[in-house]
Order: C-alpha cells, then structure tokens, then sequence
C-alpha cells in the first residue's frame, strides 16, 4: 500500500462531510477492499430498521444552527479541534453517525469530572501538545513516539460502534491507525502476554485528579491481551468526525477497541507497557465485582446493578425515537474477535 | 436569645394561594424538563437524564419536607402550611420518576421490571420507599387526619424511612459516590437527627425565652 493511493483517495473525500460515510467509502475507494491486510473483513450486518433515519443525522447542522445554545456548542466544540484527513476504511461499516454534539459533549472521562457534560466543559486548560507516548517493557527496541510521529502513520477512518457499560451506545468515525503498527515498530518480544496503557496525570490541567474528592485511583491505567492489542479492529484514535480528538474525547491520542466496553478505551496516553502478567485496570481496582479485565460487550452478563441486554442509541431525537435496541454479543463483531476468546468461559471472565 | 431572620410575614389572606403557587412552581422542573426531552433537547442519553431529573427532585423535595420542623424549631419560621404540597410533590416526582422507567426506559416490559426490582438492590430500595411513600400521599388530606388521630402521627413518621431510602438509593445508583451523592446522604442524616434531639432543644429554648419560639407564626 503506497502513500501516493492515500494521498489520491483522501483528495475525493474532502472534510466535513454531510453525506453517509460508508456509502462513500466504497465508492470512493474501490481498491481498498483488495489492499486491506485482512480481506476476510466483512462489516457487521446492520438490521435495516436499526439505522438511524437519515433525517436525523443529515439534519444535524441545521439543528445545531437553529439553536443559539447548539451554536455556541459548535463553535466551542471548534475551538480546539484541527482538521485530520484520514482514508476511508473498509473496516467501516454502513451505520448512520451519532452526531458530533453528543459525541463531543456526552462523555465519561472522569479526569474532567463525574457528570457526562463535564469533561466538555472542565477540559479547556488541558494541553494536549507537545505529546509523546514512551513505549516500554518486553519489547526488543522501546523508545517514545512524538505525536508528530504517530500522525505520520497511515491514518484511517474508521467508523464504530461504542458501547458503554452504562447501556448506552453510539456510532462514531474514529480517525486512527491499528495499535497493532506501532507494536510492530517496537518488536515485541516473545515473553510479552500483555500490553498496558496510562493515562497522563495532571493535576492542574485535570480537575477532577484534584482536590478533596478523588473519584478514581490516579493515573487511569487498562490493559489488554497481547492478541487483543494486535487485532487489526484495535486502534490508536486521534481524531473524529475529520479533526484532530478534542481534549474531552481523550487529545491527543486513545485507545478504541470497539468490542469492549467503552472504559477499556483509554485516553490521553502517555505510556504503553508489554508485559507477562495480566495489568491492572482502573475499574476492576475500583469495584472488581462490577468490572472485569476482558469486559467483551456481552448481552448475555449483566452488570450487578443493570441489564445489559439492550442498550439507548444516544441523539436519536429525544424520547420517542424508539431507540432502545439489543446490544450484541461482542458488540456486533463477533464473526471478527470471537475466536480470540475460543474455549473461555465469558461468564467467569467478564 | 432569639434567632429571627429578616423576613417579612406572609399576610394571612395569602396563605392558601401561596400553598397553591408551590404547587405550580413546583411542576415547572417536569414540565420544562419533559418538554426538553420531548423535543430532543436534553443532551445525550434523553431518558435518563430526565429519569434522573425526576428522581433528584423527587429527593429534594423529600429533603424539603423534613426542613420544615427544624426551620421552625431553630429559627422561628413556621411554614407547616407548605409541608403537605411539599410531601405531595415528591411523591408526584417518585411516581412520574418510576413512570418514566417503566414506560420510557423499559417499554413496559414488565419481565425485565420485576427482575430489576427483585434483583437490583438499589432499585428494590427505591421501590420499597415509593410504596411506603403511597399510604401517606393517600392520607395527606384533613380527612385523613381526623379520622386516624395520633395513628397519623405514627404512620407519618414512615417520611423519615422514605428520605432515608431515597437518599440512599441515589447513592447507589452512581458508579462512583461523588460530593453530589453525599451531601444528600448528610442532609437526610442531619434532618433525622435532628428528631431525637429536639424535645430536649425545644425544652431549653423554652426555658431561654419562656415560650415556644414557634408561636411566632410567619
């Protein structure tokens, strides 16, 4: 795959778009099935009635325009944000987008504060440049990535669904590389079972790791399986819906793994570790009982204090849209990442 | 020593439509809030926020109510007359926050209800407070108070039972108990307190000034 077919792709698909992404990713794109490393890929069947009626989303500016609240919204929302150019991937399935307002202002990064508006709100003193992530560990040549760096590899866009452990989803399109890019660079070696990730303390850019009450043990660290980490659907994000990632959805650089819960994707990452034993997690160290280490997006294992079964498709348009749908098991994409799990008992490793 | 704060006393004629206008103003956090909802104006997960809305509400009136024997004890000010409207309304809030759960959130799908009830114990907690919370609605009326005597002392008493189970309900709810959680957890804690020591406080007050501070009716 060359740079010259990036360049001539992402020129066809200026930004910002209005019109369906995966439709023309396709379109725009018809090679890329034939270059991805994994031609086995099949995006995850939507069911028709599930898609989000194209009113709803092609709509979005007007109804933020419409509002002088939605306005301001937009443009704070702006103010920190760059434009990113990305290919489209044919890891993207056809799902309607959640719009960019409750993307970028329904949030949990509990850095920021508690409630899910806080983090939009808290999160304008933080400085997400200069940015370097140090990768160490079991790995034959650790050293650290300047963000500058990690902009430099093959960016996609990849358009996901996100599930939170509070039963509520989204569809959001990332713009980032497969983790699995960077790990290679560093050559692994082959003692290492685990890869952990930390999140940058700060104190003073970061209200919520200040002050009299801490709601979390500081720094915010995950972890995933060695496999896991490699999956060609894990990705390093630096941006959405065609800008860089603005300091609420975890500036400059995060980890989404989309069939996992919404916690296991990390924010603001400063440091990845490979390691043999199984990590730490924040939420497992906070309530073990409610928050496993694997935490699959799994319908089927319900929270001590709620179901999972179903789940609430954020900014369908208020109370009646009817949005409360089932949530699949790995999040819809089993047919990719259930073989990892072959032989495991889910219920024990929740 | 008397603690009177500067307020001016509402004239008797007002009384009852003041009661009425607590009432109205009472509502509009539902209504602007369903409304908002309604109209997809509620930022990110709609339903739950009005959920939440609804049950907060619900707690501060609750919280409310059982202010108004200390304001009186402590500070002289009387607003029994509000009390019952205060009761009422958190009841109205209880029973529009499981309303929308049941019909919003969960479809009336009455499965998956019962077994939230049976097998969440936050929710069993918020539930066993709403239906204790239905005998006193059903008895906040002078009727009810003439015919039950000192029997509507007693049941009454279950107020302090509900907040309790409110407040804690609401705690449980939350990932993780933040400052939010436990100032409501302090404040019905400090509202129930305040019931064992008051004989004794009004004894001394009594003593202090030579009459009940609560005669000054404001």
């Amino acid at each position: 795959m060359t740079h010259a077919m990036h360049t001539k792709t992402w020129l066809r698909t200026p930004y910002p778009r209005d019109l369906n992404f995966g439709v023309m990713a396709t379109d725009a794109n018809p090679l890329a099935a034939k270059e991805t490393p994994m031609s086995a890929y099949r995006p995850p069947k939507i069911a028709a009635k599930e898609i989000t009626p194209e009113k709803f989303f092609l709509n979005r500016r007007g109804f933020i325009a419409a509002t002088a609240g939605g306005l301001l919204l937009a443009q704070r929302a702006q103010a920190s944000a760059a434009a990113l150019k990305a290919n489209p991937s044919p890891f993207s399935p056809d799902e309607a987008l959640t719009p960019e307002k409750d993307v970028t202002n329904y949030n949990n990064f509990y850095e920021f504060g508690t409630d899910k508006g806080d983090p939009a709100a808290n999160s304008g003193s933080f400085k997400p440049t200069p940015w370097s992530i140090k990768v160490d560990g079991m790995v034959a040549s650790p050293r650290e990535f300047g963000i500058e760096e990690l902009m430099a590899f093959p960016l996609e866009e990849r358009i996901y669904r996100m599930r939170c452990v509070e039963a509520w989803s989204m569809v959001i399109p990332w713009i980032g590389f497969p983790l699995a890019k960077l790990l290679d660079k560093v050559e692994p070696l082959g003692s290492a079972k685990y890869v952990a990730f930390e999140t940058v303390l700060r104190p003073d850019q970061m209200p919520g790791q200040a002050g009299f009450f801490q709601p979390l043990q500081w720094p915010y660290v995950e972890g995933l399986r060695l496999d896991e980490a490699r999956h060609p659907l894990t990705i390093l994000a630096l941006g959405l819906y065609g800008k860089t990632l603005q300091n609420q959805n975890g500036a400059p650089v995060r980890l989404v793994v989309p069939w996992k819960y919404g916690f296991k994707g990390i924010k603001s990452i400063v440091k990845i570790t490979l390691t043999d034993k199984q990590p730490p997690t924040t939420w497992n160290i906070s309530a073990p009982t409610e928050y496993g280490f694997y935490a699959n997006v799994n319908p089927a294992v319900d929270h001590p204090r709620w179901s999972q079964a179903t789940e609430n498709r954020i900014g369908e348009g208020g109370f009646f849209g009817g949005s409360r749908r089932k949530t699949l098991p790995f999040n819809g994409y089993g047919e990719e990442v259930a073989s990892l799990y072959a032989g495991m008992d889910l219920k024990a490793n929740f | 020593m008397t603690v009177i704060p500067a307020i001016p006393a509402l004239p008797r004629k007002y009384h009852g439509a003041s009661v009425w206008a607590l009432y109205a103003v009472g509502f509009i956090p539902a209504v602007f809030g369903f409304y908002l909802g309604a109209t997809g104006q509620l930022p990110g997960d709609a339903i739950k926020e009005f959920e939440h809305l609804l049950g907060l509400w619900a707690l501060r009136y609750l919280v409310a109510t059982l202010s108004i024997t200390p304001l009186r004890d402590l500070f002289g000010i009387n607003w029994l007359r509000y009390r019952r409207a205060l009761g009422l309304l958190a009841f109205w809030y209880v029973v529009m926050h499981f309303a929308t759960y049941m019909i919003l959130d969960k479809y009336l799908d009455f499965p998956t209800i019962v077994a939230d009830i049976a097998r969440r114990p936050f929710i069993t907690i918020g539930m066993a407070g709403f239906i204790m919370l239905i005998p006193l609605a059903l008895t906040s009326n002078n009727w009810s108070i003439r015919r039950l005597g000192s029997r509507w002392n007693r049941l009454h008493k279950l107020a302090y039972v509900i907040a309790a189970a409110g407040a804690v309900h609401f705690a449980m709810s939350v990932k993780v108990v933040g400052p939010q959680q436990l100032i409501y957890i302090g404040m019905v804690m400090v509202l129930l307190l305040w019931r064992p020591l008051r004989p004794r406080f009004n004894q001394w007050r009594r003593a202090q000034i030579g009459r009940p501070s609560f005669e000054r009716a404001r």
